[in-house]
């Protein structure tokens, strides 16, 4: 079956200038070489951290960026060549508060916005509706956008992307910064796209977002994908191994130093969390390593230790590390 | 029939989304007002007929700049606010999407004109004869929809160049001068003058006083306004793709 999302050794150089009396070129290769495929219905995951180039791959996907080379077809449709005939057929909605008209009611935005995307007149009324009582702001629609929470904000650009009806959906970072139960309705109202048959492209840096809504994954980090598959693929990178989280605070960089390199330790990783540095430390299954770890931190304060089973997280940090 | 049904729709939103801005429409009403003064105060000494000369200038020169800087600013906020990536991505002709916008500026400058004549009336007691209020009415519209026409070509630029904004601020004071709006074309070097003949303002202007005074070419003035108007819409569309591919190879569409 032929893929609806196709691309091939996509790249892309972003050229910029520096200096005010010399003036220097810079050239920045944000995507270098990413190839994948999506089938009819899938939900499919390019997850990677800020400036891996998701966004950038998929702008050159929706026809808002031209490949410096490479190739990308959508439902067949050369993405350069057919821009035209590509933007009918496909919805972008993006993350964040920006997109919308923030002066005019969230009807208004719908209203405007499904002229620019060719619905019917006769069937916008209908449609907007059906589309409002979908993302659960029926009843709210004739308000200002400037008045709206973060989460009603990101659900009309929902409403906004699929106003004409479009086979493909390309969602960047849509969860972004909203709060944990607008994320967990968006990711609701997300799942239900590939129900109602639509193939959707989801970038994420939220690794149990893409868990728990992807088919599949892509990893992709400066610019190229370095693992793919199922979820349960890229978990198994790593279930050979253990994890041991040791929460720090105030650690010096060379004591982290000195984890990694000790003997059995696989990698080991840092999360921010306030005030505390936890400690993600990965070894091979079955080696007990808590007792050196812990030894190895003397002179540093320690609060929670724990051993655990890897998660896709985990998969996700070896191979952004390891890349 | 859709392209009519785009156009319309996008400019009762963009003249809504304009309008609701308080700072920018008090912005639009008082700035136009201190020119408007001086201009006033210039020729207070002169004639009636100099004081009439010198609010409808003044009243046109709003409408002018409620478009050429407002283009690039509201262009560049539609940048910021990723707006114009999803216009970009709209599957309509990219003129159908821009034209709108700024024929929705230049309709507001009509708040800008209403504002100053009633200022003139006001403040400084200048009567609004006028000859031939069918045709002015035709001039004024005629007018608004030049410049918006005209503010559509420089939006193109801007869409394609991020710091081209600047360029609509840069032309403000110029197309005020030489367009004639308080200085007749006859003070000018000849130079000038060719220079006054492709700007659809300077008939505008022209058709305007005339209807007012009632005398002249106005229906000829009137058909040069808005056949430059045409022109430069046609000279936008004919550009428009080409702008927005390179626009789309040099990543200028936002400004992340």
């Amino acid at each position: 079956m032929t893929p609806v999302v196709e691309v091939k050794d996509l790249r892309r150089t972003y050229r910029t200038s520096t200096g005010i009396l010399r003036r220097r070129s810079i050239e920045i290769e944000a995507v270098r070489g990413v190839s994948f495929e999506i089938a009819e219905g899938e939900l499919f995951g390019l997850l990677g951290p800020n400036g891996a180039g998701k966004t950038t791959t998929i702008k050159m996907l929706i026809t808002l960026l031209i490949p410096t080379s490479g190739s990308a077809h959508v439902l067949g449709l050369d993405v350069v060549k057919d821009a035209y005939e590509v933007r009918k057929r496909i919805g972008y909605v993006f993350g964040g508060d920006r997109g919308l008209y923030e002066r005019l009611s969230a009807y208004d935005n719908l209203r405007y916005f499904a002229e620019l995307y060719g619905v019917p007149p006769r069937d916008q009324r209908r449609r907007i509706e059906q589309l409002l009582e979908l993302v659960g702001l029926r009843g709210r629609e004739k308000e200002r956008v400037e008045g709206y929470s973060r989460g009603m904000r990101q659900r009309l650009h929902i409403a906004r992307g699929l106003l004409h009806d479009p086979p493909v959906v390309f969602l960047d970072e849509p969860t972004i910064g909203v709060d944990p139960v607008g994320a967990r309705e968006l990711r609701a109202t997300i799942a239900s796209l590939t129900e109602a048959g639509k193939t959707v492209l989801l970038t994420t840096h939220y690794m149990f977002e893409a868990d728990s809504l992807c088919d599949r994954i892509a990893v992709i980090t400066k610019g190229r994908i370095v693992a793919e598959g199922t979820p349960q693929d890229l978990k198994a990178i790593v279930a050979d191994k253990t994890v041991v989280e040791i929460e720090t605070f105030g650690i010096a960089p060379e004591t982290i130093e000195r984890l990694r390199q000790a003997p059995g330790v696989a990698s080991v990783s840092v999360e921010e969390r306030e005030q505390a540095q936890v400690l993600h430390v990965h070894s091979a299954k079955g080696l007990e390593l808590t007792q050196e770890l812990l030894a190895m931190l003397n002179g540093t304060t320690v609060g929670r230790v724990a051993a655990r089973e890897p998660t896709l997280e985990d998969a996700y940090v070896a191979l952004v590390e390891t890349a | 029939m859709r392209s009519l049904r785009v156009l319309g729709v996008g400019w009762l939103m963009h003249f809504k989304l304009l309008s609701r801005s308080s700072f920018n429409s008090v912005l639009g009403i008082v700035y136009p007002l201190f020119f408007a003064t001086v201009a006033f105060f210039l020729f207070r000494e002169g004639s009636p007929h100099a004081l009439l000369y010198a609010s409808l200038g003044a009243s046109v020169m709003g409408i002018w700049s409620a478009t050429s800087t407002a283009a690039g600013g509201a262009l560049q906020h539609q940048r910021r606010e990723k707006t114009l990536e999803l216009m970009v991505a709209a599957p309509v002709h990219f003129s159908l999407v821009m034209l709108p916008i700024t024929l929705a500026m230049s309709t507001i400058g009509l708040y800008s004109m209403a504002a100053t004549l009633a200022w003139g009336r006001l403040v400084f007691g200048i009567s609004l004869h006028i000859a031939h209020p069918a045709l002015f009415c035709l001039a004024v519209a005629v007018t608004v929809v030049a410049i918006g026409m005209c503010g559509f070509l420089l939006a193109v630029a801007f869409v394609r160049y991020r710091s081209a904004w600047a360029l609509g601020n840069l032309l403000e004071y110029p197309v005020w001068l030489i367009c004639g709006f308080l200085v007749p074309l006859s003070l000018f070097p000849g130079w000038v003058r060719p220079i006054s003949w492709v700007l659809a303002p300077t008939w505008g202007m022209r058709a305007i006083r005339e209807a007012a005074s009632g005398g002249g070419s106005l229906l000829a003035d009137i058909g040069m306004c808005a056949g430059l108007g045409a022109l430069y819409t046609a000279i936008g569309v004919l550009i428009v793709g080409r702008l927005l591919r390179s626009a789309r190879e040099a990543a200028t569409l936002s400004l992340t």
